[in-house]
């Protein structure tokens, strides 16, 4: 329970379910009791015995905890000589961290004594790891979905089906996974009695953005006593991709209370933040509301969402979860756009380099790694949430490097952008 | 200010004094035009409707169903902006109606709380819906609306416990928006039977008129809410009748549903 005390620090005068301004709940009033009755479930859970040990019997048994460091001796050749640590999400059941996070809300639905789960999901990540625990756990499943990520994650759907779980194709709106979240927000209102709503990252109404990250503060405990095992040390920065950002918020949770590391998030740039086609919340958004927070969201001057874009369907998001929000305001925290272009050169300097495909959502990491290390330069520490597996991502990359996927592949993967 | 204003309060009591409940309609501003949407809720006012709901289109109507979502995203797609709305709302109270604006809360934040308040007030709105603002939130709106005179109006669902009915109640002014089923805006054939019962908990905790929404749409299912709530709000079916047959089959459902609200035993 470390890192609850330590990002409460943080958030000294706050009020509860807040980031300084931000987060809070901005939902009908019919979630109201669903809210607090998942809050109270949390907060006794995590004082639970039994509750935290079944939790991290999966993570040790199911999931494959803890997740190694790997050091990236070639990749390091790019990243100006500093010492690159990976942290490596992407060996996880599911290949990516979102198992974490749905790990323990599968458990807190049992606990609510609710049958039915429903999730968003862009990359299809987050999706796959509901399925998983559904399956796991023997709940129902329904998982929301843009029409457009259908198609660029296509194996990640028929992972979903093959996994027992329903695939719901959202045609509203952007097609995205914005618009997954607002279908699944309007189940969530119509089944509350039965459903939990297995939010996918640390954004959302509160208690949701305490609880992913509570969720996924594995990943940072581990990643601190790994590298002092092996650095003797505390790394210089430490750095994430930041869609809503879990993985980011997992890792740095870790570190919050050590001044001395940086701590970096990597937001996506699509074609450049001066294009308008990205999905740049700091660099180009301004504080609103968005699904349930209070948060830096890309919105016009009336108020209206704006489209995001992005080549990592995962980071193709308008907001932010609310604590990045804060800990970008305090200074605490920097964030960064990162293009498509610099991402895919990322995505294949580590594959070529280290052996490892990334998620193109982690490549955006990476590429922060390279500007990192040019930055605080040779010998200096960084580690890096290696946040998943680039598998469901080659239709992606083979497109983008001109590879020819041949019949092999079917019309409608190659199809993925 | 020189002028009486009129109220929500007023509405309520002139419908109390006739024996009857308020009617309510919903339309987004800019829908189908920004014309199009004065002209059907001109018919809505002559054929009965007490009350105009107007809608501020918003890119993520999350307690929205398919009907109204469609409405709205092609009032976007028309050029809506907050202004259409302040514009319609202006129409109404020219043509004699009492505006209330029901608007998601980050366009009203995005224009500023107080001027979108004192703006509203100018223009002769007399109150917000907000369904996404929690009391928790609302502070800030809460002040800028009561120095504007106008109605803060909260919802109230079937899963809201007794605390937060009294919560809620004690930050709304006007009227008491009662949501009939756990779900999203839509028309159903059934309003839900938990809609009595949430009415007869309320009614232990405030004073304040209690208005029934979510899946109203005809006249007999108006007449059944009004023999036991304040007011009947009507959104999708509107909506679907401006669909399918324009200002007529508008016209003629608020006339159903005003007959509605006259005929029920209460
Ligand atoms: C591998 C991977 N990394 C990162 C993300 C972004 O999410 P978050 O910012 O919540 O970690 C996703 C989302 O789908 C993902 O699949």
């Amino acid at each position: 329970m470390t890192t609850t005390e330590s990002t409460d620090s943080v958030r000294e005068g706050s009020l509860p379910g807040h980031f300084g301004p931000y987060g809070g709940r901005f939902v009908p009033e019919a979630l109201t009791a669903a809210l607090d009755e998942l809050d109270a479930a949390f907060r006794a859970a995590i004082l639970d015995p039994v509750f935290t040990a079944e939790l991290a019997r999966l993570e040790r048994d199911y999931t494959g905890r803890p997740s190694p460091l790997t050091r990236a001796n070639r990749f390091e050749e790019y990243c100006n000589g500093a010492r690159v640590y990976l942290k490596r999400e992407d060996l996880n059941h599911t290949g990516s961290h979102k198992i974490n996070n749905v790990l323990g809300q599968a458990l807190l639905t049992q606990r609510m004594g609710k049958t039915r789960v429903i999730a968003e999901t862009g990359a299809g990540q987050h999706g796959v790891a509901t399925a998983t625990a559904a399956a796991l756990l023997g709940l129902d499943c329904t998982v929301y979905m843009g029409e457009e990520d259908t198609r660029r994650q296509a194996l990640n759907v028929a992972r979903m089906k093959l996994l027992g779980a329903e695939v719901v194709s959202v045609t509203a709106g952007s097609r995205t996974l914005k618009d997954a979240i607002n279908e699944a927000m309007r189940d969530w209102v119509s089944t509350v009695d039965q459903t939990h709503y297995m939010l996918g990252t640390v954004t959302g109404p509160a208690p949701f953005p305490e609880l992913v990250r509570f969720f996924h503060s594995v990943i940072g405990r581990e990643a601190r006593e790994q590298i002092l095992a092996v650095e003797g040390r505390l790394p210089d920065a430490v750095a994430a991709c930041v869609g809503g950002g879990s993985n980011a918020m997992g890792l740095f949770s870790g570190f919050i209370d050590d001044p001395e590391v940086q701590l970096r998030g990597y937001e996506a740039g699509g074609d450049g933040v001066d294009t308008g086609r990205h999905a740049a919340r700091f660099a180009a958004g301004t504080p609103g509301v968005l699904h349930g927070a209070r948060t830096y969201v890309m919105q016009d001057e009336w108020g209206q969402t704006v489209a995001s874009h992005s080549i990592s369907a995962g980071l193709d998001y308008p907001g932010v979860g609310p604590e990045h929000a804060w800990l970008h305001d305090i200074g605490r925290a920097v964030y960064e756009p990162v293009n498509d272009a610099e991402a895919m050169t990322a995505f294949s300097l580590l594959s070529r380099t280290e052996g490892i495909i990334p998620a193109i959502e982690t490549a955006h990491g990476l590429a922060g790694v390279m500007r990192l290390g040019a930055e605080l330069g040779p010998d200096s520490v960084i580690m890096v949430n290696l946040s998943g597996r680039g598998d469901k991502d080659v239709a992606t990359a083979a497109r983008w490097f001109g590879i020819d996927l041949g019949d092999v592949v079917s019309a409608e993967l190659a199809e993925g952008r | 200010m020189s002028v009486q204003r009129r109220t929500i309060a007023d509405s309520f009591s002139k419908a109390k004094s006739e024996n009857r409940a308020l009617l309510i309609g919903y339309l987004p501003a800019g829908y189908p035009t920004v014309e199009g949407s004065i002209e059907l809720i001109h018919a809505m006012l002559d054929n009965g409707v007490d009350l105009i709901e107007v809608g501020l289109p918003y890119s993520d109507p999350l307690m929205d169903g398919p009907v109204i979502q469609e409405a709205v995203s092609a009032a976007l797609t028309g050029g809506a902006t907050t202004e259409t709305v302040l514009d319609v709302v202006q129409a109404v109270s020219d043509h004699g109606g009492l505006p209330v604006v029901m608007s998601y809360w980050n366009p009203i934040e995005r224009y500023g709380v107080e001027r979108f308040a004192q703006t509203l007030s100018e223009r002769g709105g007399a109150g917000v819906i907000t369904p996404d603002l929690t009391i928790e939130e609302a502070q800030p709106w809460l002040e800028a609306a009561h120095k504007n005179s106008i109605d803060p109006i909260f919802l109230v669902a079937p899963s809201s416990s007794e605390i937060r009915i009294s919560q809620v109640s004690d930050q709304t002014r006007g009227f008491i928006y009662a949501a009939s089923t756990m779900g999203v805006t839509g028309a159903r054939d059934n309003v839900s039977s938990m809609a009595p019962e949430l009415v007869a908990r309320v009614r232990t905790r405030t004073d304040l008129p209690i208005a029934v929404g979510l899946g109203v749409s005809t006249g007999a299912q108006a007449a059944d809410i009004a023999a036991y709530a304040d007011g009947v709000i009507v959104g999708s079916a509107f909506i679907k009748a401006a669909n399918q047959g324009g200002t007529a089959a508008v016209a003629e459902l608020a006339a159903q549903l005003a007959q509605g609200v006259r005929s029920a035993v209460r």
